[in-house]
């Protein structure tokens, strides 16, 4: 990486960036949200939601992992590419039993939260009800409620590259990957902390910390009056 | 994964189903006379199955799925239970006025409700008259004046929920061990500026409830009325008490058959029996037993069995009401009416008083103390006594969660009401009149069941009345 700036479009927008940054970096400090689920900062890139895709010279690329280029023209906040976003949220909503009405994440959650975005409110697939799903709860301090997971790897990546725990990762293939714990039995017998950075960047209600639920008011939560990607959008000239 | 592999997943859906029809079946024996009159009504006992293995401190928010009409109370009877849970037997005043204030609003918003949509065409224009005008839409142009109020009522009261509770409808206020937030100057000051208004007119529909029965006293007196217990929490000084108390229990003539009951023991004194033609459960008097141990609740099991109330208006009311019945408990059903708006009054001067206290501003908000296995909730809900038991394991999840809804307790008084009307109305003739299907409907409407919740917006409660006949087939079917 060096200091040579790199100049491109996003949507007509002149944007700068450095070399070696992604669209979605260089989008962020130029104050342009693009949606995203599985990137994090802090975080190594993903790439697997696709939630973040753009249009860079006519191709579909995934923002959070494509590096910026000299002169490439990105589309970004086109009917296509809303469209797009919404089916795959709309796909995360009924593939897992994502209850919102109760769920404790209410208004702090990215997924929740892009579906207002989108104006989802209801989604247009019909629900699969998995009920293979279940919750560990063994962790005195920790719980995994598995209905909510959305298969982002944001765990996994926290405690690995910043908690140096290995605590989570992924089994199982297609449609019956998931999350598991490096332990033959459960959340308990893993050397996991409360602490740890894996249980702070889940997304959505899947990793949760024990006992605090609901202690935020509603109207004092995340996205209860911006919504998700403001704070980015105020990075705008 | 062993252990955690059995728990159940949660299926919204037959939570958030409504049934919104009242089915009454009426047995005939050989002569066409009334045997026996059944009100069949759904219940959502499922719920208590799909709970188990969510975390406790959801349960609060998790239950008011269960009901779309009174979801606070469902969800402070939770998070009283929880509160046990968390090992805190006393909130702090700033968590126990809250959660005060939320009930009383939520009490003063569905009485009002009930009162101006379901019950006022009935008290208005006589049970008798044509359900072309006698419905909310014939108060509205009769009474413009009276819709008008029960709109502002119902939407006082629910501006109280949102304070307390983040949300109308199915918010997250009372956590266990307390509750999330206080109330601000500026939300106190925007209620004290109604607050009069809302108590003036509280006691309008006072009046009119109380006119209605004292007029209507000859016609009303063996319209669907038997003897019955009473059953509500009280006091421990026998106040009344809407959010919190000991179990009492008294017979038709106001003889005690147990008293100041603390209900975590509520097991030891309620049985629930089951019957072949009912999913729901028939609650009873364990000491007197299944056949005669039923009992009401709701308003009027509460007027019937506290010693005084403790707000003044309310407690004038009280007594002019008890005057009726000679201090006695009074055992009519229309009776209901009235003994609503006694709370109704009671809750907005109790919600008078809260505004006025600062503790509603504190920052105490939550307690923690040592888990605990097991936890009982009850509290008085809009339709009466509500109970609420779980248990948690050593892994924070739910194993065992058992309810009690006042419509249940109420199953067998209604079952009752219906009889009689049915009696008195089917003389040998295998039919349904126009004039027996009204008041089946208005017997039933006074207890306030759970199952008008899907028909408060027109104000009719549609109903489907069944003949069978002593063999078993059916001879006649109406609905409204
Ligand atoms: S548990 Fe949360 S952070 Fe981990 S993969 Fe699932 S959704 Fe992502
Ligand atoms: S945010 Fe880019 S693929 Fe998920």
């Amino acid at each position: 990486m060096n200091d040579t700036t790199i100049t491109f479009e996003i949507d007509g927008i002149e944007v700068h960036g450095r070399e070696g940054q992604t669209i979605m970096g260089a989008a962020d400090t130029a104050g342009i949200y693009i949606p995203r689920l599985c990137a994090f900062e802090g975080l190594p890139a993903f790439g697997s939601c696709r939630v973040c895709t753009v249009k860079v010279n006519g191709r579909f690329q995934s923002a959070c992992t494509q590096p910026v280029a000299e002169g490439i023209m990105v589309e970004n906040d086109t009917d296509e590419l809303l469209e797009f976003r919404r089916n795959i949220i709309d796909m995360l909503f009924v593939e897992g039993n994502h209850y919102c009405m109760f769920c404790e994440k209410s208004g702090n959650c990215e997924l929740q939260a892009l579906a207002y975005r989108f104006g989802i409110t209801a989604p247009k697939y019909p629900y699969m009800f998995p009920a293979d799903r279940n919750v560990d709860a063994s962790h005195k301090d920790v719980f995994i409620d598995h209905n909510r997971c959305i298969l982002c790897a944001r765990c996994v990546r926290a405690s690995r590259d910043l908690d140096g725990k290995n605590v989570f990762q992924f089994v199982g293939r297609g449609p019956g990957k998931r999350i598991a714990v490096n332990s033959r039995a459960n959340l308990a017998d893993t050397d996991l902390e409360v602490t740890d950075k894996a249980v702070e960047v889940c997304p959505v209600g899947a990793i949760l910390r024990k006992h605090v639920g609901y202690t935020v008011p509603i109207g004092q939560r995340t996205y209860d009056h911006e919504p998700i990607g403001s704070d980015i959008e105020a990075n705008k000239q | 994964m062993q252990d955690t592999q059995d728990m159940k997943r949660i299926v919204i859906e037959p939570v958030t189903r409504v049934e919104g029809h009242g089915k009454v079946t009426i047995l005939l024996d050989e002569e066409n006379r009334v045997k026996q009159a059944r009100l069949h009504i759904v219940e959502f006992r499922g719920f208590e199955r799909f709970i188990q293995g969510r975390p406790y401190w959801e349960a609060p928010v998790l239950v008011q799925r269960l009901c779309g009409i009174c979801p606070v109370s469902h969800h402070l009877a939770a998070a009283k239970a929880m509160d046990q849970i968390v090992g805190v037997d006393e909130l702090t005043p700033t968590a126990e006025k809250m959660r005060r204030l939320m009930h009383y609003g939520q009490m003063f918003q569905s009485h009002s409700l009930h009162f101006f949509h379901l019950a006022s065409p009935d008290l208005l224009f006589g049970f008798d008259a044509d359900v072309a005008i006698r419905n909310v839409i014939g108060v509205a142009a009769k009474h413009q004046d009276l819709a008008v109020q029960g709109v502002m009522m119902r939407k006082f009261g629910q501006e109280i929920i949102k304070a307390t509770a983040g949300k109308k409808i199915h918010g997250t206020g009372a956590i266990p061990g307390g509750v999330n937030k206080n109330l601000s100057i500026e939300e106190r000051d925007s209620f004290l500026k109604d607050i009069d208004q809302m108590i003036e007119w509280s006691r309008g529909a006072l009046a009119i409830a109380r006119n209605y029965t004292i007029e209507n006293l000859e016609a009303i007196a063996p319209f669907g009325s038997f003897d019955s217990n009473h059953l509500s929490l009280v006091r421990e000084d026998g106040a009344m008490d809407l959010y919190h108390g000991n179990l009492r229990a008294i017979d038709a003539n106001g003889g005690k058959i147990f008293d100041q009951v603390d209900y975590n023991n509520y097991l030891d004194y309620i049985g629930e029996d089951v019957r072949d033609w009912s999913y729901m459960k028939f609650p009873f008097i364990k000491s007197i037993g299944p056949e005669n141990g039923w009992y009401r609740v709701g308003p009027l099991a509460r007027v019937n069995a506290c010693d005084f109330i403790d707000t003044p208006e309310a407690e004038a009311a009280r007594q002019e009401f008890m005057a009726v019945t000679n201090g006695k408990p009074n055992n009519l059903t229309m009776a209901y009416h009235w003994a609503r708006m006694i709370e109704t009054l009671h809750s907005i001067e109790k919600i008078r008083d809260l505004l006025h206290d600062s503790d509603l501003q504190g920052t105490d908000l939550v307690l923690k103390g040592d888990r605990r296995p097991e936890g009982v909730g009850l509290l008085e809900a809009p339709r009466g006594t509500l109970f609420h038991h779980y248990r948690v394991d050593e892994n924070d999840q739910v194993v065992m969660a058992n309810l009690i809804v006042s419509t249940t307790s109420n199953n067998e008084p209604m079952n009752r009401a219906v009889t009689k009307v049915a009696m008195d109305h089917i003389s040998g003739k295998a039919e349904i009149t126009e004039g027996l299907l009204n008041r089946i409907e208005v017997a039933i409407r006074a207890y306030d069941p759970c199952l008008s919740c899907a028909t408060h917006a027109l104000g009719r409660m549609p109903l489907v009345v069944r003949l069978v006949d002593h063999e078993g087939n059916e001879v006649a079917k109406k609905s409204t």
